[in-house]
């Protein structure tokens, strides 16, 4: 090995405190990007296969009820490909032993065996035969949720008829990959489940021989789905079609893609965080060392070594330093990326989770990372190589210092002499402290972020739930029924208060913006329901005119005064213009609210209503349940405390599995600069401290004085800290933000607490490692040599 | 002259003082048995080449090292026995250094260098004060990049005498500077002695300085091969090298 290597490799060794501290955040950050990106392609490419390997389709449209001879037709519009019609109904289950409301979604499957699109892959047990009527397949989130097992059977109210199912067999579906009620908010997979049952049975149970309800198709690939679509609304308008929508607004596949845009804007955010902040360590602790071996590296021009070798010499520490950490982070982020995976499997079923890699990724993360550590340090390797050889023989010129402009103001005569050591080493080196505290910073921010997630969570779903939202149940009937039917409810014993809605599925056109939604018809002066504004401050809906969501104003372009086109998909169609009157604060889902009467005038009917909300005597909850199952009036019911529940269950594991991240990365952030700091400092300062030791301070006396500085610019870190972190959310809140759900900047006292703590955790832990080195310093030495 | 004291009065009594160290695989020799004494207002010089072991014998004194073997008591206190905490304490309240290169804090002025003394001793002087008295009244709020090496050394004196010590230990003064400015050093020295009486320790290589001590304890090779005293004084200024 050449003498030079040996140097390398020995320099390496004493320093491998802070060459670790360094990788540490350098595999963090290498770790973290290889996680999001991994995860994401993992998640991307198995999507694909499964939608390939299984048919999902590309066009989805629900209908009131069309002649199955319309399926020719449908097959003939240009560009469709395969056409599967199907007959699918929402039902009220009764699982024993399990009292709380269960909806179920019934889809069927062809007589003559296998879907031809959207196909099943089969767990266990097998396909329905079309022979019987009471057999079905289920979905395996419902399954594992209440441990259903081949053979046991439940109850169903189908089309108002109780009827016993059995199952033969746990399937997957591509689509259903997210298996979510269309208007919750999280998926429940105890309260909701997919059931799939013979054509036949289901079509003489809903009287749909011959017909159909529900189409799915696929268009080939250089067809023009959106053209598809409007001859397909054409066609099938008149038959109750709800309108048909493409694949980019299926529920499971919307809230995956949106999922998968979270994390790629994750893997943007975080690891850049991590790179700069490894580059500015490296460049701190090459400055160092370059200063420290100024005399060798004149003795090594003076034998003969070029500027080049020189250079070259000091740029490999670098590479090695950071390879290490690019090395450890891959096989960390391969490691991160399966468990990340497998938390997304919890929720996104797939029948098997192919795990991918790329090499342009890990061949990214190590490129750029090698890039930026050197783009850090090139100031201070170059200064090394460029250095004369006589001019680096010679020591360093003294240091300079004056008072700091603390010592200006009346505070300066309680400084004592080692806190003026402090501050003016501070303000020595601004650009080192600012950038040392930013460092610091950053980790305070990075945890913020993962904190702020959960508050915003809760935020969310107070103001969705609790706030908003006063009833017990939400009960729906199975169509428009006269207002009467809410006096009904209240006669139920036990019912307290009942107040009918109307919900009515529309499209919104403003100029050329339109969206699908549905409006909510409100009793005037509801004691249930909620307008909030922007303070979170209720209003009663106006007699007349739209409420919006307030995110409807960016969706729509639209604001207070302006007229809504409102095009109505239910009944005769109709299409209205409303007068917005204003706008509602929520963070899930875009809707629009108006007076239930108003709303029934619009579509020129009596006093309909959808459903009703309901306050009930807690003690007769279980009872409700059952007749509520029993009416064959009633749809299914939402009890809001379950939905409140779980959605905390269903985040929880996710929110678990990122705050743990988010923990290990401002941790060794934290860990990493004020480690490095520390070491510098002592390095710089161990002649003054082992003078000061001399001269009868004690270990403690100067412990303060290089942890004091480090502790001072940590404490001034956290405000900083919180400032870029509450930047830093909003930006990921913009990010995130999409009519699905936003994201409100909200963090609450104890995140930040949270965050500061584990900065100071992280920064006391490094003081104690360095406060080791400080107790063993050589007093005897020092006074031998000139600085 | 001072034989007779009461033994709490000296201010160091060495007896049988070895130090072995090891540096890397060798092992150094640096006291082979040392004896000798310190009395109150004494100025002492040690003379010796590098390696004689006169450094090891000041760092023991002032609570820098420990000794291998031997005891050195102070005022009657056993140092060879004290432990690092009281080592500290010894050195906080009692002694006062004077070092080659002078061991000034960068960051802090000519007067804040002696209060980071002054601040944790007992019953300190000013820090004015002791600066008037190695004559460097002018250049308090000057950082040490600001003064000229004498002129460090100066304020490394004022440093160690302002606590008012009972011993001023100092290790080659003069090693850095030139005879002009060493002279000056000297003669703060030696005022200090004079004026406070404080028992004063010089090191040095240079053969010339003891002229101006009480008493000279040459050492070599971790002996002390000879103790004169010095029937008349020089005084500083009539000694050049």
């Amino acid at each position: 090995m050449k003498a030079l290597n040996r140097k390398l490799l020995r320099d390496l060794w004493s320093l491998k405190g802070q060459a670790f501290a360094i990788t540490l955040v350098v595999m963090t950050g290498v770790a973290t990007f290889i996680m999001f990106i991994s995860t994401m392609d993992s998640l991307n490419l198995t999507r694909q296969k499964y939608y390939r390997d299984f048919n999902f389709s590309d066009v989805f449209v629900n209908l009131k009820r069309a002649p199955e001879s319309l399926k020719s037709r449908i097959a003939e519009i240009p560009g469709v490909n395969v056409v599967e019609t199907r007959v699918s109904a929402e039902v009220k289950l009764d699982i024993p032993g399990f009292s709380e409301p269960v909806i179920g979604k019934l889809v069927s499957i062809p007589d003559n065996g296998k879907p031809l699109l959207n196909g099943l892959y089969i767990r266990k047990g097998r396909l329905v035969d079309p022979a019987k009527d009471n057999e079905v397949v289920i979905s395996e989130t419902f399954a594992s949720a209440h441990d259903f097992r081949i053979g046991d059977s439940f109850g169903a109210i189908i089309n108002g008829r109780w009827k016993t199912l059995r199952i033969v067999g746990v399937a997957l579906s591509p689509e259903f990959v997210l298996q979510m009620r269309p208007d919750a908010v999280s998926p429940d997979f105890k309260r909701y489940g997919v059931l799939w049952m013979a054509r036949d049975a289901l079509s003489q149970a809903y009287d749909m021989d011959g017909a159909f309800n529900d189409v799915v198709l696929t268009v080939s690939p250089h067809a023009d789905v959106d053209e598809v679509i409007t001859r397909l609304d054409n066609l099938l308008d008149r038959y109750g079609s709800l309108g048909a929508y493409a694949r980019e607004d299926q529920l499971s596949h919307r809230i995956m893609t949106d999922e998968f845009r979270q994390l790629k804007r994750s893997a943007e955010i975080f690891p850049t965080i991590f790179i700069a902040v490894s580059a500015f360590l490296l460049n701190v602790v090459i400055s160092r060392i370059v200063s420290t071996q100024r005399e060798q590296i004149a003795a090594l021009k003076a034998f003969g070594y070029s500027n080049f070798q020189v250079g070259v010499h000091y740029a490999q520490l670098v590479i090695l330093i950071t390879l290490v950490g690019v090395v450890i982070g891959t096989g960390l982020g391969i490691w991160m990326g399966k468990a990340l995976g497998n938390v997304y499997m919890s929720v996104y079923r797939f029948p098997f989770l192919i795990y991918r890699l790329r090499f342009i990724v890990a061949g990214s993360a190590a490129l750029i990372t090698l890039a930026s550590a050197l783009l850090g340090t090139i100031h201070a390797v170059w200064k090394a190589a460029s250095q004369p050889p006589a001019e680096a023989l010679r020591p360093e010129p003294p240091a300079r210092y004056r008072k700091s402009l603390i010592e200006n103001t009346p505070l300066a005569r309680f400084l004592t002499q080692p806190t003026k050591i402090i501050v003016r080493n501070i303000e020595r080196k601004p650009l080192r402290s600012f950038f040392t505290a930013l460092g610091i910073a950053t980790a305070c921010a990075t945890m913020l972020t993962s904190g702020f997630f959960q508050d915003a969570v809760k935020y969310i779903v107070n103001v969705q739930f609790v706030f908003s939202q006063k009833e017990d149940l939400s009960v729906s009937f199975t169509e428009p029924t006269s207002g009467r039917a809410v006096y009904d409810l209240m006669g139920v014993r036990g019912v307290r208060y009942a107040e009918g809605y109307r919900v009515v599925p529309v499209r919104f056109r403003n100029g050329n913006r339109t969206y699908k939604t549905v409006i909510t018809g409100i009793e005037s002066g509801s004691r249930l329901r909620h307008i909030l504004d922007v303070n979170l401050k209720a209003h009663p809906v106006p007699a007349e005119g739209i409420i919006l969501t307030d995110y409807f104003r960016e969706v729509l372009d639209i604001k207070t005064g302006d007229m809504l086109t409102v095009e109505i998909l239910e009944g005769s169609k109709p299409i209205r213009r409303v007068p917005v009157v204003g706008f509602v604060q929520q963070y899930i889902g875009l809707v629009g609210y108006m007076d239930r009467k108003s709303l029934n005038r619009m579509m020129q009917e009596g006093s309909a209503v959808s459903g009703a909300y309901v306050t009930v005597d807690p003690m007769s909850m279980d009872r409700l349940y059952r007749e509520f199952i029993e009416m064959p009036r009633v749809a299914g019911t939402v009890v809001r405390r379950d939905e409140v529940k779980n959605f905390y269950e269903t985040q929880a594991r996710a929110m678990l599995f990122f705050t743990f991240i988010a923990m290990l990365m401002s941790g060794a952030i934290a860990f990493g600069v004020v480690y490095n700091s520390m070491r510098i400092a002592l390095s710089e300062r161990s002649r003054e401290l082992s003078s000061l030791r001399v001269l009868g301070y004690t270990r403690g006396e100067i412990s303060y004085i290089l942890l004091g500085e480090l502790g001072l610019l940590t404490l001034a870190a956290i405000p900083l800290g919180f400032a870029m972190g509450k930047g830093l959310c909003i930006y990921i809140a913009r990010a995130l933000g999409s009519d699905l759900f936003r994201v409100p900047v909200v963090i609450e006292p104890g995140t930040y607490s949270l965050a500061a703590t584990v900065v100071l955790v992280s920064a006391v832990f490094s003081s104690l490692v360095v406060r080791r080195r400080l107790d063993r310093l050589n007093l005897v030495e020092v006074l031998k040599t000139k600085e | 002259m001072n034989t007779m004291a009461n033994r709490d009065d000296i201010v160091f009594q060495v007896r049988g003082l070895t130090k072995v160290y090891r540096m890397g695989e060798v092992e150094v020799h640096a006291l082979r048995g040392v004896d000798m004494e310190l009395y109150p207002g004494e100025l002492v010089v040690l003379l010796g080449p590098s390696g004689s072991g006169k450094s090891t014998l000041l760092n023991i004194l002032g609570g820098l090292d420990t000794a291998s073997d031997g005891h050195v008591s102070y005022r009657g206190k056993d140092l060879t026995r004290a432990n690092e905490k009281e080592l500290t304490e010894y050195r906080r309240y009692h002694v006062g250094f004077v070092f080659q290169f002078y061991n000034l804090i960068p960051s802090l002025t000519a007067l804040e260098n002696v209060a980071v003394v002054t601040e944790i001793a007992v019953s300190p002087m000013d820090p004015g004060d002791a600066l008037a008295l190695v004559g460097l009244s002018t250049r308090l709020d000057h950082f040490p990049s600001q003064l000229s090496g004498g002129e460090q050394q100066r304020v490394a004196i004022a440093r160690a005498i302002s606590k008012n010590p009972s011993v001023l230990l100092c290790d080659e003064p003069t090693g850095a500077l030139d005879s002009e400015t060493g002279v000056m050093v000297l003669e703060a020295l030696d005022n200090v002695n004079r004026t406070l009486g404080t028992a004063t320790a010089i090191i040095t290589h240079n053969a010339d300085i003891a002229g101006m001590a009480d008493r000279v304890v040459h050492l070599s090779n971790g002996h002390i091969t000879d103790v004169s005293q010095n029937e008349v004084k020089k005084s500083p200024r009539d000694i050049t090298w």
